[in-house]
């Protein structure tokens, strides 16, 4: 009981601090904000990878792969293309802007 | 011990979102999440021994060197398809891990665990197939226009009784192959939902599916995370989660949506009207095949030209349809010019441009615009009546004075740009045909606006070749000599 009550703790603790920090991100910066929160969801990769902490079966053995090469996809490709995105973004550039 | 270490790194993740409020911080932000992760990951094999470790490697390899292919391929348009794809691979990575855990014999679960598997293994079901159908749909593999089945609401409640009466029984199920079975059944279900859920939005609604579908992934980590007993996962899972919460809220007040009526619209929706943004196909032949049409469309082309020369400040309001006539170059190009030329050149950016919340800033970035001229619509709507120009460049229903005119439209009330406030208004869009609402725009027909029908693409060339050939007529040394340095 003392578990249910820790994980719920966990839970919405980690869901008002995320909402209160992510209410602050302009909406310029909301699709990088996606897709790095989409690599993050792919956290399941520990999941997956504490399958291979006991004795697996085959079956186990095939969709505990399964399970590990989708997550990394994802989360690789998630942070990847985000950092892509992001380099894009450029201040000011060196020629004059009119005075506004 | 083991709880502060985790709490630290949950700080670390907390980091870098708070490093996302500005834009040049953002990259740091997004490497202080990886590291964070990583962090979380090597923690796991620190604290589990790993049995099968050259299965677990080769499978991170495999996976991983993919999705790096992948991201460093994709182009920014091609974003959105990329993204929802990727959560369809979460998903799957959530379900397969609650299903292993679930079906495992040599651990026994509690309650708690089993109920949240079996959430998990639905959730992370959905997602896999609602993604699959959304990436489908934004890459144009399926027709992005809904698909409506004979009584699809009955069908989906339907489906969603039978989530639940599985998902009960499999709780209750007496022999662990009885479980097993249910489970899959469980799975096929989920899918088959998640299939019929995403098929009938169509394709201006994909902003709030694909956050939703954000939120959902994150909501999947976070019950396989109470299967697997890790707070890790528990907690990245929710911030996720929160973050596809207030980008779908977002989405939906943007589009003056509201969020039960984007994913159970009723039947009757004005569906015939086709959408304005699957005509990109067809976008080659404008209507220029008679002379007399011809000859206005050169009029109109002087008229703007001669605007855009007169104008001290210029809005630009791009819209998904520049992204369709693959534009974005075009006309940084000529706003460029025309900042050369003096002028203040500003881009309004509704939140709803394009096929994913902020999806327009990222294109307009690929396309060299620097960020400090994009501006969002609630700072720059009070600029438009001190406006000389507002350049349209496929955008319609954002712009449609008839939501706040007109009572009783699907956009009545839907925030929009005020672009009819402006002294002119040049409008590149392809035709003047409705928009993805289906309601007439009104500013169309306004005598201060100037249509300049066709492809935006070649409009904006024609636009620019028009104008230095009005330039060179009337010479001006500094400018040419600010644009060559520019080109």
């Amino acid at each position: 009981m003392a578990n249910l009550l820790l994980m719920t703790g966990v839970f919405i603790a980690s869901f008002i601090v995320g909402t209160l920090l992510i209410s602050k991100v302009p909406s310029l910066l909301h699709t990088p904000l996606m897709s790095m929160t989409n690599a993050i969801s792919a956290v399941t990769i520990l999941g997956a990878l504490i399958l291979f902490s006991v004795e697996t079966s085959v079956v186990e053995k095939v969709l505990g792969a399964l399970a590990i090469i989708t997550a990394s996809f994802n989360v690789v490709g998630g942070f990847a293309i985000t950092d892509r995105m992001l380099r894009l973004f450029k201040e000011k550039r060196t020629n004059e802007q009119s005075p506004y | 011990m083991i709880f502060f270490i985790d709490v630290a790194v949950i700080f670390a993740l907390i980091a870098g979102i708070w490093q996302f409020r500005e834009p040049r911080q953002a990259k740091f932000g997004n490497l202080t999440a990886a590291g964070a992760l990583t962090c979380a990951f090597l923690l796991v094999l620190y604290r589990h021994e790993i049995m099968d470790m050259g299965i677990v490697i080769a499978s991170l390899l495999v996976g991983g060197l993919t999705g790096f292919a992948v991201a460093r391929s994709v182009s920014m348009i091609q974003i959105p398809a990329m993204v929802a794809f990727q959560h369809g691979a979460g998903g799957a990575a959530a379900f397969v891990v609650s299903l292993v855990e679930l079906t495992r014999a040599t651990n026994t679960l509690d309650e708690v665990s089993e109920i949240s598997g079996v959430i998990g293994l639905t959730i992370g079901a959905v997602t896999f197939s609602a993604s699959m159908v959304a990436s489908a749909k934004l890459s144009n593999r399926i027709r992005q226009t809904p698909h409506i089945l004979k009584a699809h609401n009955y069908l989906l409640s339907i489906a969603l009784g039978g989530l639940f009466m599985v998902g009960v029984s499999s709780f209750y199920s007496s022999t662990s192959d009885m479980a097993l079975i249910l489970y899959l059944v469980q799975i096929l279900l989920s899918v088959f939902w998640g299939i019929l859920f995403s098929i009938r939005i169509g394709g201006a609604d994909m902003p709030v599916l694909i956050s939703l579908l954000n939120a959902a992934a994150g909501l999947a980590a976070s019950f396989c995370g109470v299967v697997t007993g890790s707070q890790l996962l528990i907690a990245f899972g929710a911030t996720v989660a929160a973050s596809g919460s207030i980008l779908t809220h977002v989405m939906c007040k943007a589009m003056n949506r509201n969020l039960f009526r984007v994913f159970f619209p009723e039947q009757k929706r004005p569906m015939d009207i086709p959408e304005k943004d699957e005509r990109s196909s067809t976008l080659l032949s404008a209507p220029a095949s008679e002379d007399a049409e011809a000859s206005a469309v050169v009029q109109g082309l002087k008229k703007a030209a001669t605007a855009i020369l007169n104008a001290e400040t210029v809005i630009i309001i791009p819209g998904y349809g520049m992204a369709l006539a693959n534009a974005q170059m075009n006309v940084a190009e000529l706003a460029q010019w025309m900042v050369a030329m003096g002028k203040d050149v500003k881009y309004a950016i509704h939140p709803v441009a394009g096929r994913m919340p902020g999806h327009m800033n990222v294109l307009l970035a690929e396309a060299g615009v620097d960020y400090d001229m994009l501006i969002e619509m609630e700072t720059i709507n009070f600029d438009f009546r001190y406006t000389d120009l507002v350049l349209i460049v496929g955008a319609c229903d954002v712009v449609n004075p008839a939501a706040i005119d007109v009572e009783n439209t699907p956009i009545s009330g839907m925030p929009i740009l005020m672009a009819h406030q402006a002294k002119q208004v040049v409008c590149c869009n392809f035709d003047d045909k409705p928009g993805y609402s289906g309601v007439e725009n009104s500013l169309y027909k306004n005598c201060n606006t100037i249509m300049l029908p066709g492809d935006a693409k070649k409009t904006i060339n024609q636009l620019l070749a028009s104008l230095s050939d009005q330039q060179h007529k009337a010479p001006n040394v500094k400018v040419s000599a600010l644009y060559l340095m520019d080109g």
